[in-house]
Parts: structure tokens; C-alpha cells; sequence
């Protein structure tokens, strides 16, 4: 990704999903200065709820193909079927959209030229102003496949409108998981955040993102979200990543109040800036800020 | 019968749905982890492991005392994994979707197939409950053929849980496509509903049968219950928020086995589950 050297790019991600991502990037967008926001999560685009953007820009994200026979020309001679790795063709010769890999193995060698292979149209990509700032964000079609690609391109999004705007920090709302949506999400950036719980699965899942930052060299930074419902378990997670080298940048404590906001459409800062849980998310933010 | 479980947005709970539901019935269970991504079902489950397996996906390998450059296989693959510069053809295996085209087109008969370790499949059981999972190996990109792998212990004798991952994306679509009945794990807040109306598009895209679970029922809004009531889709059960239940949890423990009034109501959510599967 072209970059300038001066632009810096924060990833939220958690691998177990539910820690809290969103609440926490929204609460960063309203405490951090002259910055560009960007969703990632282009599978469960979250973060237009509580920021409510302006749509300025709208574009077709069009990736990959789906083979279609067509009727009049097939001989129904059966070389697709016995081509396809992916079960896609029926024997009635119709091409199921779900199944099929588009991987145009059965275009390239239907002896009739039977099979049509339009470009697919995925999903959406935006360029918004919120609230908060310009926004880029994204939504993956249901049941569409390139999530990855959506979301490298988003992201170039909100990188071009870094530069034009001349802003120099990207807060990035990253996907669950550690797969396609995630290493797309993450290549490139200046740090992550893992967004982490205090329970056996926000453990096992952190160990895995952790594993996947140090595999592709990004620098890590964790928080544990809702830690006093577990606090020896908080206590085993920091101890767990000060022995990897993750730097852990603080607790946010167990608090319908997120809920709240998300509600009424705000981010923590907004609803209840003085707040014990919004107080420690400030505090998380300046620990951040000052390393990235 | 195959239940599966999703819910477009992460963490509301499918987890907690699957363990206690596969452990809750007397019946011959075989509970299938399909989030190969962050599988955590092993860890409520604590299951004596008794076959592992590496999955691996087949990906082209060239020989260059055959190849005359002439560059069908890069003509034909889709996904720019096999690429001719000077005098060699590249192969870039992570990108590949396996599809062996680049080998069927081959006019010298110069490309055969490897496998590509991806990930790893295990099985094994728990107090009489069966039980298999996948782990994606870290850095790796397609969850898809790990899930597919965990699908093949699929018992048709038993009641097989699926326990997907988040999202509505191919991960998941692999995972509960051709199931029986599809519950649906959400949390009544904004996040939670939208991401609802997206799994449930996705369910109707695929034509199965679904009802939904509503976790921290007690948190948030009414909005999930008015568009439960619009769309007529059954609400098979509510679990408040409640202290004692997130911090067994956080342990790894069961709620059926640490708070036995849970196991009645597992049961009856599963007698639900067979009503709806039925009517449809």
C-alpha cells in the first residue's frame, strides 16, 4: 500500500469476536485529533451505527466471476461436471452461485462456448463525513466471497483520503478471526490493538492474533475489555503478554453503559465522558497514542 | 438432524449455545467446531482427542525440464497463482483455490499437484459425546477447506451441532449450508439487530429453517424482539445477563453442569428446534 511516511494506521482487532471492537474505535474517533476513520469489518459494518455517516461517495465493488451455462448452446456433453472440483453444476447443468468457486475451469474447456462468466458484483464501498471525521467504510453483498479484497480496498480509501485531507493518523475498525478479512486488514499498518475479555476463549483467541501480528511483523498493543468479570483471569491474560512483548495499555471495566451509548448512538465519550469506563478508555488512548 | 449455529455478529453467544445444547441431551450427540478461525469449543468441552489429521489442499508444482513457458496455466487461473517471468513458471500457493485448471490445460503435462498443509482436523469424544474440530493454522488464509474437512464428520445417525464462525461471508455459508435448522445467536442492541438482518438474509438466501436465541436479553433495546415479531421468526429462548453465567464462562465452564435449571431448558430449546424443523 502506497503510503505517505508520515501517516499512521491503528488496526482494532480482537480474533474472538464480541470483545468490544467497535465501541472502542468509536471512543477513539471522538478523543483522537485530525484523523480519517475507516471500517474493515466489511462483513458485520458496524461502526455507521453509533458514527451515522453522510454518504458523499458511493461505489460497486466488483470482484470475481460466476459461470453461467447457457441453455440454448449446452449439449449437455457433461465435461463441467467431471471438471469442476466444486460440486457446482447440477445434472440438470445449472451453476449454483453459492457453490461455485469461479475458477472458470468450465468456461475455458466447454467444447460449445456454453458458459458465460459475468464479473460479480460483491459488495459497496463508501467515502463518508461523520461526526468524527471523514469515514471509509464498506458492505460485503450477503453470502459473498472477497472479503479480503473489499477490505484492502477500503482501507486504500481511507489512506487516499488521508492524504487529500492532509491527516496524518487512520483508526481502522478490523474484522474477528484470523483468516483472509484479518491479514487484509492488518498488512501494512503501524500497530494493532487486540481488543481481549477476561475469559478462556478471549485468551485461547488473543494467543492466535498475537501470533498472527508477529507473523507478519506489526507491532501488538492489548486491552482487556469488561475485566472484573474475571479479574484473575485479567491478571493471567497481562501477565501472558508482557511475557510475548505485547505492551498491555489498560482495563475497561464491565459496564451496561456501553450498551447505552450504543443505543443512543454515541460513542462512550459522548454519552458519559466522566464515567469510570470512559475515563479508563482515555487512559488507553493516551497510553496508545504516545507510542504509535 | 444437523443444527447449526451463527449469528453474524461475533461474540453474542453461539458458543455458549452449542457446548450446552450438545451436553444438555441425552441423546447421541457429535458436536462439529467450524470457527476454525478461533475455535473454542474444546476448551468447555475438554475432549479426549483420538485422531488428528493435517488438512491440506492440493496446489500445482511445475516441472521445468517439461514447461515450454507457454503460459495457458497463468491464461486460466483466476486467482493469479501460477505466473510465467523469463524463463520460469511461479507458482504462489497461498493464492491458490486449488480448481486444477493450470493442470488440465497444461499441454506438456508438465504440472502435478502437492499438498499444502493448511491446518489441522481433530476428533475425539467426551462422556459419550462426539466431537470434531478444525484450526486454521496462523498466517493462513482460506478457512474454507478446514471447515469442509470438519464437515465430513458429520454422523447422520446422531444429532450433529455445527458451531460456525461469525459473519455471513463464504466461512460461514460453507458451514451451515444443507443443515436442518439454523439458530441464530444475537444481543439486543444496534449492533446485535444489524447484524441479525444480515444473518438472516443469508438463511433465506440458503432456505433453512431458523429460529433465533436472544443472549444479555436484559441488555439493550427492544428493537431484536419488534423485528422478531415482524418477520415471524421464533424466539426459541432468552438468557438475561447475569454474572454468575458470564463468569462461568470465563472459566470454561458449562451452565448446564454448574446451573442444573440450564439443562431443562437446553432440552426443551432442542424439543423446540425438532418442532420448527418439522414444519417446514
Amino acid at each position: 500500500m502506497q503510503k505517505k511516511a508520515n501517516i499512521k494506521e491503528l488496526i482494532v482487532i480482537s480474533g474472538k469476536g464480541g470483545t468490544g471492537k467497535t465501541s472502542l474505535l468509536g471512543a477513539f474517533a471522538s478523543l483522537a485529533k485530525d484523523k480519517v476513520l475507516c471500517d474493515a469489518d466489511v462483513d458485520a459494518a458496524d461502526l455507521y451505527l453509533i458514527l451515522e455517516p453522510d454518504i458523499q461517495e458511493r461505489h460497486d465493488f466488483q470482484e470475481g466471476h460466476t459461470a453461467e451455462i447457457d441453455p440454448d448452446k449446452c449439449t449437455e456433453c457433461g465435461l463441467c461436471r467431471k471438471l469442476c472440483r466444486f460440486h457446482a453444476i447440477s445434472s440438470e447443468f445449472i451453476v449454483d452461485p453459492i457453490d461455485c468457486e469461479g475458477c472458470g475451469v468450465c468456461v475455458y474447456f466447454c467444447p460449445e462456448d456454453a458458459i458465460n462468466f459475468p464479473v460479480k458484483t460483491c459488495g459497496e464501498l463508501f467515502v463518508s463525513e461523520t461526526r468524527c471525521g471523514p469515514m471509509a467504510h464498506a458492505r460485503l453483498g450477503i453470502a459473498e466471497d472477497n472479503s479480503g479484497k473489499l477490505v484492502t480496498l477500503t482501507r486504500k480509501h481511507a489512506n487516499d483520503l488521508a492524504h487529500k485531507r492532509d491527516l496524518n493518523l487512520i483508526l481502522t475498525d478490523g474484522p474477528p478471526g484470523v483468516a483472509c478479512p484479518v491479514i487484509a486488514s492488518i498488512a501494512g499498518a503501524t500497530g494493532v490493538l487486540i481488543v481481549t475479555e477476561p475469559t478462556l476463549s478471549g485468551h485461547h483467541d488473543m494467543d492466535r492474533v498475537v501470533e498472527l501480528a508477529n507473523h507478519f511483523q506489526i507491532p501488538a498493543f492489548v486491552c482487556i475489555n469488561k475485566y472484573d468479570l474475571n479479574v484473575e483471569m485479567t491478571e493471567t491474560i497481562e501477565a501472558y503478554a508482557q511475557d510475548k512483548g505485547v505492551p498491555v495499555m489498560g482495563r475497561i471495566p464491565f459496564d451496561p453503559l456501553f450498551t447505552r451509548a450504543m443505543v443512543e448512538k454515541q460513542t462512550i465519550i459522548e454519552y458519559d465522558g466522566s464515567s469510570n469506563a470512559a475515563q479508563a478508555v482515555k487512559e488507553i488512548w493516551e497510553r496508545l497514542e504516545s507510542r504509535l | 438432524m444437523i443444527i447449526s449455529i451463527a449469528s453474524g455478529k461475533g461474540g453474542t453467544g453461539k458458543t455458549t449455545i452449542a457446548t450446552n445444547l450438545a451436553v444438555a441431551l441425552d441423546t447421541d450427540v457429535n458436536l462439529l467446531d467450524c470457527d476454525v478461525e478461533e475455535p473454542n469449543d474444546h476448551i468447555f468441552i475438554q475432549p479426549e482427542i483420538t485422531r488428528t489429521e493435517k488438512v491440506s489442499l492440493k496446489v500445482p508444482q511445475v516441472d521445468m525440464n517439461r514447461c515450454n513457458l507457454c503460459g495457458k496455466c497463468q491464461e486460466i487461473c483466476q486467482f493469479q497463482a501460477i505466473v510465467v517471468v523469463g524463463k520460469t513458471t511461479l507458482t504462489f500457493p497461498e493464492l491458490c483455490h486449488s480448481c486444477g485448471g493450470c493442470m488440465e490445460v497444461c499441454p506438456e503435462n508438465a504440472i502435478t499437484e502437492i499438498d499444502r498443509e493448511m491446518g489441522i482436523f481433530e476428533a475425539g469424544s467426551r462422556d459419550g459425546l462426539e466431537f470434531a474440530y478444525g484450526r486454521l493454522f496462523v498466517g493462513q488464509v482460506m478457512a474454507v477447506p478446514v471447515i469442509e474437512r470438519v464437515r465430513k464428520a458429520i454422523q447422520p445417525n446422531k444429532v450433529n451441532i455445527i458451531d460456525a464462525p461469525p459473519g455471513t461471508s463464504c466461512p460461514v455459508i460453507s458451514s451451515v449450508k444443507d443443515t436442518d435448522f439454523l439458530i441464530l445467536v444475537t444481543e439486543p442492541t444496534p449492533f446485535g439487530l444489524n447484524d441479525l438482518k444480515l444473518a438472516v438474509g443469508m438463511v433465506k438466501i440458503l432456505n433453512i429453517p431458523y429460529g433465533i436465541v436472544i443472549n444479555r436479553s436484559d441488555l439493550g433495546d427492544n428493537k431484536v424482539m419488534e423485528y422478531a415479531n415482524e418477520e415471524n421468526i421464533p424466539i426459541l429462548m432468552e438468557i438475561p445477563f447475569d454474572r454468575q453465567i458470564a463468569e462461568n464462562y470465563s472459566k470454561g465452564n458449562l451452565l448446564v453442569k454448574e446451573l442444573p435449571e440450564w439443562k431443562e431448558r437446553f432440552i426443551h430449546l432442542y424439543e423446540d428446534v425438532v418442532k420448527y424443523a418439522k414444519k417446514s
